[in-house]
């Protein structure tokens, strides 16, 4: 992107270095001075959110780390001994617990307003996709994680969890006795997954990087969904879009303390504060909340492999977004029929949500049905044919000129 | 005999896990709402009554202890800042009234000792199986971390506590070995009634009614699940002051900043 913003070294020591490595100069463009469009809302605000909850994740992390016991036979008593007797192991294991939930909450939100605002498209596909693996990643992060206090919930996930891999073909056998490192969840399932739910926070921590580097590329996008036209759209990110993320993850960080300090387990299922017992299964085995969409696809198809070939399609659909739809326009203001599709589609994953914990019988049986339909014909059928047909509202010419312009060409 | 107890027991156990699978799939079974008797621990700014905990402690140790475990709780935890807060000598005196294997003499003999307040609580049974030979099969289950291992918490235990002698209504079938209780997933729960009127004299004179000692050892129990809860109301309380004030100033900071960009 061009742009009048430049760094220029102000003393001998910033020259210096400037030639050798050119830290300052980065940040100066990337961060302090990077031109942002002026007009995002605050839903944009949910990347930096994003950003402070892995942080939050990783450091909680670490600490608990150097208390936890990846043992079968010490993991439940470690996690009560981090609560009880290490200072402020409580507060660690909280965060930490509560994070991962806020941390979901906070990408949902952030996937949401890609969705309607179009972020997704040209030229912003690259972006898209590399936040999918990273969604793809929290989810094997956060489900490995919750194996880990080894309560009756984290035994009998994992056990359906591993044994759906077990369904695939060809691979499934073999798959599945890896990440067991056996024939069923016990200690080499724990310590692998201990490694894993180490390791893999730093590749997410990495792709986060390819994200924001494939984002100062083209900029962001935008609520009018229009290219930045000239330096009339934009400010710089420093002060005007620090202040204003900061301050949003302030009041994002209320409801986190709220769960935190008042309802530490309102998110969490009691039975995890059952040591696992391979001998006794669970009246319902669900998985947390934000995964909840996920099991409900799963189990709205009688056939097992049929189950879970959807629910792993549910989230590579994501991947083909950049291409399954096909309107031109980008943001969803500028699209009256897609609103109430979108708008549909996002009460379809909380239904789904809530279906995920129901016993799949009688009318939730049916309900997930028709909502897992819905969720694929909205990516499949929805999106492709609606771009082709729908007549987008009238558009204002630029993000600083309200002007508005029938001729949508024009305007780009 | 041993032969028998195991068959027996075996038999109960699948009994019971038959009862439970099937209450799995009749939702709406609980036809009982629990008793919700309002705690002092409720609400944000809720703390734990003391006398309620010394109260609820005594409970435990006269009835309770006799089958669960707690585990988790060590005797030092009595004279901690949050809880029953005994004085440091009482928790002793508590403490030694039992005794422990700490390693072994030089002779190989293992060396028996009172506890002390660094020790857990003793586990009234030398093995899970043990347990379960003496209750019909059934393992009592550790009351360390219960309030939070229940859904419905501390109300559920309360209301369990209290859910015995009703009337069996028709169409339940309970067995022999088992007691209905309206509360206990399935109805039919291992557990005999524990809490008789006047089961335990209480030291500060409260009337001990099944009301009374079912509140007291759940407040108890609630402590013992969650002992870190009035420290973290407290900071929680500093904590959301200071991010409302900080929410207004950054609200404030954003509002003048952006105040001049069209």
């Amino acid at each position: 992107m061009d742009t009048d913003y430049k760094y220029e070294p102000k003393n001998g020591l910033t020259r210096w270095l400037d030639s050798r490595l050119p830290l300052m100069r980065f940040t100066s463009e990337h961060v302090l001075q990077f031109p942002t469009p002026k007009n995002l809302n605050y839903f944009w605000t949910f990347g930096f959110i994003l950003t402070m909850c892995l942080v939050t994740q990783i450091i909680t992390g670490i600490i608990l780390a150097m208390h936890y016991a990846p043992s079968t036979l010490l993991a439940f008593d470690s996690v009560e001994h981090i609560m009880r007797n290490v200072n402020y192991g409580w507060l660690i294991r909280y965060i930490h617990s509560n994070g991962a939930s806020m941390f979901f909450l906070a990408v949902f939100i952030h996937m949401f307003r890609g969705l309607y605002y179009g972020s997704y498209k040209e030229p912003r596909e690259v972006i898209w996709i590399l936040g999918c693996i990273i969604y793809l990643l929290m989810i094997v992060t956060a489900f490995m994680g919750y194996v880990l206090p080894w309560g009756q919930m984290s035994f009998w996930g994992a056990t359906v969890i591993i044994n759906l891999v077990g369904t695939l073909p060809l691979i499934g056998e073999s798959l599945t006795q890896m990440l067991l490192g056996g024939f069923a969840v016990d200690n080499p399932t724990l310590n692998r997954f201990f490694s894993l739910h180490y390791l893999l926070p730093f590749i997410i921590f990495g792709v986060v990087l390819l994200h924001i580097w494939a984002l100062h590329v083209p900029g962001n996008n935008n609520p009018v969904g229009l290219s930045v036209q000239g330096k009339q759209d934009t400010v710089a990110f420093h002060p005007y879009y620090t202040v204003k993320d900061f301050f949003a993850y302030t009041v994002f960080l209320l409801l986190f303390c709220y769960f935190i300090f008042y309802n530490p387990n309102a998110l969490g299922h009691a039975d995890n504060y059952i040591e696992a017992d391979a001998m006794v299964t669970p009246a319902h085995i669900v998985p947390e909340w934000y995964l909840l969409p996920f099991y409900a696809i799963l189990r709205a198809v009688p056939d097992k492999l049929a189950g879970v070939l959807l629910m792993f399609g549910a989230i590579a659909v994501l991947f083909f977004l950049p291409w399954l739809d096909t309107a031109k326009v980008r943001s969803g203001r500028y699209r009256p029929i897609f609103r109430y599709f979108y708008v549909l589609f996002v009460i379809d994953c909380l239904i789904l949500g809530y279906l995920g914990a129901q016993v799949p019988e009688g009318i939730y049986l049916f309900l997930s049905r028709v909502t897992t339909i819905y969720y694929f014909a909205f990516f499949l059928l929805v999106l492709p044919i609606l771009g082709r047909i729908e007549k987008m509202k009238p558009m204002p010419i630029g993000i600083s000129n309200s002007e508005l312009s029938r001729d949508m060409v024009a305007a780009e | 005999m041993l032969k028998l107890i195991k068959i027996k027991s075996l038999i109960l156990i699948f009994s019971v896990f038959f009862v439970l699978s099937n209450e799995a799939y009749s939702a709406g079974s609980e036809a009982y709402d629990l008793i919700k008797p309002g705690f002092s621990f409720e609400g944000p700014t809720g703390t734990y009554d003391r006398a309620q905990l010394r109260r609820g402690y005594q409970v435990y140790r006269e009835v309770c202890a006799s089958c669960h475990s707690m585990k988790q709780l060590a005797f030092r935890n009595l004279n901690q800042k949050g809880g029953p807060e005994y004085t440091e000598e009482d928790a002793k005196l508590f403490a030694s009234e039992y005794t422990v294997i700490d390693g072994f003499d030089d002779y190989g003999d293992p060396v028996e000792r009172t506890r002390i307040l660094s020790d857990r609580f003793p586990n009234p049974y030398d093995s899970k199986e043990a347990a379960k030979a003496s209750n019909n099969g059934a393992y009592p289950p550790d009351l360390s971390l219960i309030t939070k291992a229940r859904s419905g918490g501390y109300n559920y235990i309360y209301s369990l506590l209290q859910g015995y002698g009703k009337e069996i209504p028709e169409g339940i079938e309970i067995s022999d070995t088992l007691s209905y209780n309206p509360w206990f997933p399935g109805n039919g729960i291992a557990m005999y009634q524990p809490l008789y009127e006047e089961s335990v004299e209480y030291e500060d004179g409260t009337f001990a009614s099944i009301e009374q000692m079912s509140a007291d050892v759940t407040a108890f129990l609630a402590w013992s699940a969650e002992p870190e809860m009035e420290e973290r109301k407290r900071l929680g309380f500093i904590v959301m002051s200071f991010l409302i004030i900080f929410v207004l100033l950054m609200f404030f900071t954003t509002t003048r900043l952006w105040k001049d960009v069209h």
